[in-house]
């Protein structure tokens, strides 16, 4: 038997997919959520030098993670579309954008909200703050041109150029950033790491950076149904699907 | 053939002589506006000299950046350019040297004498007109992808900025950070061949993704 290894490449198929797979990401979502935050606010202990300030990194870390990756998931996808003129795969990248950049803001957020309390500022220009802070701006741009062109295939292959672009950027700026940092500012205020970690707050990060990527999951193939329905809007299978006769 | 558009795009800068000028002018301003904005103390200055310069650079690279292929793309020549036998990547690099000549340069010379104004020692302005020197052509390299991605769309000037001005990020950090290693007493060579780096990395990347970029826009 040969696999088709494309079928779902399609985007009619893969609208049905992700509609069979929602539920299934929606409800892991659910279940590392609630265990993540059980861990985080009752069995996870309070940090001996942080008090309960700590236990914002629940939120932080995972939500700096995923912007990162996210950011390297979507510059792939729209890479892949840009190479080999795939539409669904541009669709993806650009219904990851959104989630990505929410998840830059997000970690931005709490780290100031960090901040206040344990470095008494709500924002540094430290390197990593700078890198995520012009990570977030990396999104807007990639969203903005995409919403300035009115032809979606057009837009898809511009967003791929910036998106590549920016991804050589990425490390050169988070080193850039690094170098900038340490040279006239000596020893400056670095992202404090708990020494060593107790295996119930790494546990907890870690199921809720779970929850993050479910979370993630969700939102994109939602998003990604939605665009297909909107691109395809003209097509026989979505007006069957308006009729009712498809499933 | 990179010659020969470098020329013909001079030509056409010197017939329009007061596009360059107000990249120039605006340059200067923005870098006067900063002791009106915080004051005249000459320790401040001092300090701030080699930012306020590179950001005024960055600003007035980025705002003639529209220009670099839309006068083109309006009168049609840039679609012949399309459809030319000739590798676009060139044609792409000729058109980014020359407004670098065009708007880099005039930035270059006229450093020094704004530096002047923030009263930088000799050896610091030295190395701020160098790193510009080695900082600008970055600046239009960069640009020109973003000005390939932007041609022709509404609101094209404000979205250039936000697509072009995080990826200067890099340029700023190494140009403002050789004239501070210097004023501070250390060397600044490290600045410099990362600079060096960044510039190499980008003659090569760069016409290649302006080019896929125009074919991009042009549909």
């Amino acid at each position: 038997m040969t696999i088709n290894w494309f079928k779902y490449a399609s985007p009619a198929s893969f609208y049905f997919l992700a509609g069979r797979m929602i539920p299934y990401f929606s409800v892991a979502t659910i279940i590392f959520l609630i265990a993540g935050l059980y861990i985080a606010f009752f069995s996870a202990p309070t940090d001996f030098q942080q008090g309960e300030a700590y236990r914002i990194i629940f939120i932080h870390v995972p939500a700096a993670w995923m912007s990162m990756f996210l950011y390297v998931i979507m510059a792939f996808w729209a890479g892949v579309g840009l190479a080999f003129n795939t539409r669904l795969s541009s669709m993806v990248a650009s219904a990851i954008a959104p989630t990505g950049a929410m998840f830059a803001f997000l970690a931005l957020w709490t780290g100031a909200w960090w901040g206040k309390p344990m470095w008494g500022t709500w924002w540094v220009w430290d390197a990593r703050l700078t890198s995520e802070l012009i990570l977030f701006f990396l999104y807007i741009g990639f969203m903005s041109l995409q919403a300035a062109i009115d032809d979606p295939r057009r837009a898809d292959k511009a967003g791929a150029v910036i998106a590549l672009v920016g991804v050589v950027n990425v490390p050169i700026i988070y080193f850039s950033v690094q170098w900038w940092n340490t040279l006239h500012q000596g020893a400056s205020v670095s992202l404090v790491q708990s020494p060593k970690m107790a295996t119930a707050m790494l546990s907890g990060m870690l199921i809720m950076s779970l929850a993050a990527w479910m979370y993630a999951i969700v939102m994109v193939l939602i998003r990604s149904r939605l665009i297909i329905l909107e691109r395809e809007r003209h097509t026989a299978w979505v007006s069957e699907l308006k009729e009712g006769v498809l499933e | 053939m990179i010659w020969w558009i470098i020329k013909r795009d001079l030509l056409l800068a010197m017939r329009r002589r007061s596009d360059m000028l107000t990249t120039l002018f605006f340059f200067i301003i923005v870098v006067s506006l900063f002791p009106l904005g915080v004051g005249p103390e000459a320790n401040m200055l001092r300090m701030m000299a080699s930012g306020v310069v590179w950001v005024a650079a960055l600003l007035a690279s980025m705002l003639s950046l529209g220009r670099m292929f839309s006068s083109d793309y309006a009168d049609g020549t840039l679609e012949q350019m399309l459809l030319s036998p000739v590798s676009l990547s060139a044609l792409v690099m000729g058109k980014t040297i020359s407004h670098w000549l065009v708007t880099g340069i005039p930035l270059v010379l006229m450093a020094p004498i704004l530096g002047i104004q923030y009263d930088l020692s000799v050896e610091a302005l030295v190395v701020l007109t160098l790193s510009l020197l080695l900082g600008t052509p970055v600046l239009s390299l960069i640009g020109a992808i973003g000005a390939a991605l932007t041609l022709g769309l509404r609101g094209g000037g404000v979205l250039v900025s936000i697509l072009v001005l995080p990826l200067y990020i890099p340029v700023l950090i190494f140009g403002t950070g050789a004239v501070e290693a210097s004023t501070a007493g250390m060397g600044f060579g490290a600045h410099f061949s990362i600079l060096g780096a960044v510039l190499l990395v980008s003659i090569v990347f760069s016409p290649w993704a302006t080019a896929a970029s125009l074919r991009i826009s042009m549909g």
